[in-house]
């Protein structure tokens, strides 16, 4: 399928270039839908590499990249079910999550985040599994899981261990402090900072570049440069659904959900 | 208030005016951002970003946790220069 356009994703590709467009109000929660979504990206992937260099992830809303996971959704899901049934479908979510990220990250092309605005948990981790993030100058990062008693569930820590130094990902995770796309790039996250509304058209002349390269040497160089780190991935989600399980998160998540604070997203 | 520190208060000001397409001089320093500008905590950190590239400084988001006033905000920076 060489288009789509879901609810929450769309994809085109032209000249070698594969476009994958977050397009979900208010700010590209991922739930159910956009994975669904992004599963059938996955799948339709082996097909769409026959014929492309390179693939950026972008966002077509104004608010910013992604906010992360669908807290919302999460909350009214938990609540529906018995505490068992929660973690299993917790657990689920998480497997079926980390094996569209794991596709993304592992896949041959080169990919090219990118971003603007907010890019929060579950969006972070998203912009993390790509090989390059190019970020405009709105750009906002964070961790915010501490808050609500997790951690990030979605690959992020074993994903900025693998690319920065630990000192930095402790700070990011252990202060949940946002960051703007100037410090993202003096810590090694970011490669490339760009005026405001840049970032797409930045983007696509990169991969521009990329698609002048053999793609078989492209993809060895990935491959060698940037292993998945399978392990930690894995207990990742062991320890997110340990910690689900915990009164700390169900009281997290209701108050970021019946919040009337007008900082919710203020950690 | 020093020179500076004003001067910081004002360019918080023009900024914010500037973002959100509202008239500078219906801005006032006491006022809470939130509710004058009708902004939410999402269009607040933008508002923070561009005030860190402004200023050229972190200013961590819990730094910013009950400050909703432009001269609170603007005490903030001013720890920061």
């Amino acid at each position: 399928m060489n288009e789509f356009h879901g609810q929450a994703v769309s994809w085109s590709i032209k000249d070698g270039v594969i476009e994958l467009a977050l397009r979900r109000e208010p700010c590209n929660e991922i739930g159910s839908q956009s994975l669904a979504e992004l599963e059938r990206f996955t799948d339709a992937l082996p097909e769409l590499e026959q014929s492309a260099s390179s693939i950026i992830l972008y966002s077509d809303l104004r608010c910013g990249f992604c906010a992360g996971a669908d807290l919302r959704e999460l909350h009214r899901r938990s609540q529906e079910m018995a505490k068992t049934d929660a973690v299993s479908g917790v657990r689920q979510f998480l497997e079926r999550t980390h094996h569209v990220m794991n596709t993304l990250d592992a896949s041959p092309l080169t990919t090219v985040a990118a971003v603007h605005g907010i890019v929060f948990g579950g969006g972070l981790e998203l912009a993390l599994v790509c090989d390059i993030i190019i970020a405009d100058k709105t750009a906002r990062f964070c961790f915010p899981e501490l808050r609500l008693g997790l951690i990030p569930g979605f690959g992020g820590i074993p994903r900025l261990r693998r690319d920065l130094g630990n000192a930095v990902v402790r700070d990011l995770l252990l202060t949940g402090r946002g960051f703007n796309a100037t410090k993202a790039q003096q810590i090694g996250l970011v490669s490339q900072v760009v005026g405001e509304g840049e970032a797409l058209r930045v983007a696509r002349s990169t991969a521009e570049q990329i698609g002048k390269f053999d793609r078989q040497t492209s993809a060895a160089a990935k491959k060698f440069l940037k292993p998945l780190p399978h392990d930690q991935l894995r207990r990742e989600i062991d320890i997110f659904c340990d910690l689900f399980t915990r009164p700390a998160v169900e009281a997290g998540l209701k108050k970021f959900v019946e919040s009337t604070d007008t900082q919710p997203y203020l950690p | 208030m020093s020179a500076t520190q004003q001067e910081t208060l004002d360019e918080v000001l023009n900024l914010a005016a500037a973002q959100f397409k509202v008239p500078r001089e219906s801005l006032a320093p006491d006022d809470d951002f939130f509710k004058k500008l009708g902004i939410d905590s999402l269009q607040a950190l933008s508002l923070l970003t561009r005030l860190e590239h402004h200023f050229n400084i972190e200013l961590p988001d819990y730094e910013m946790q009950g400050v909703s006033d432009f001269k609170t905000l603007a005490q903030r920076i001013q720890t920061r220069l």
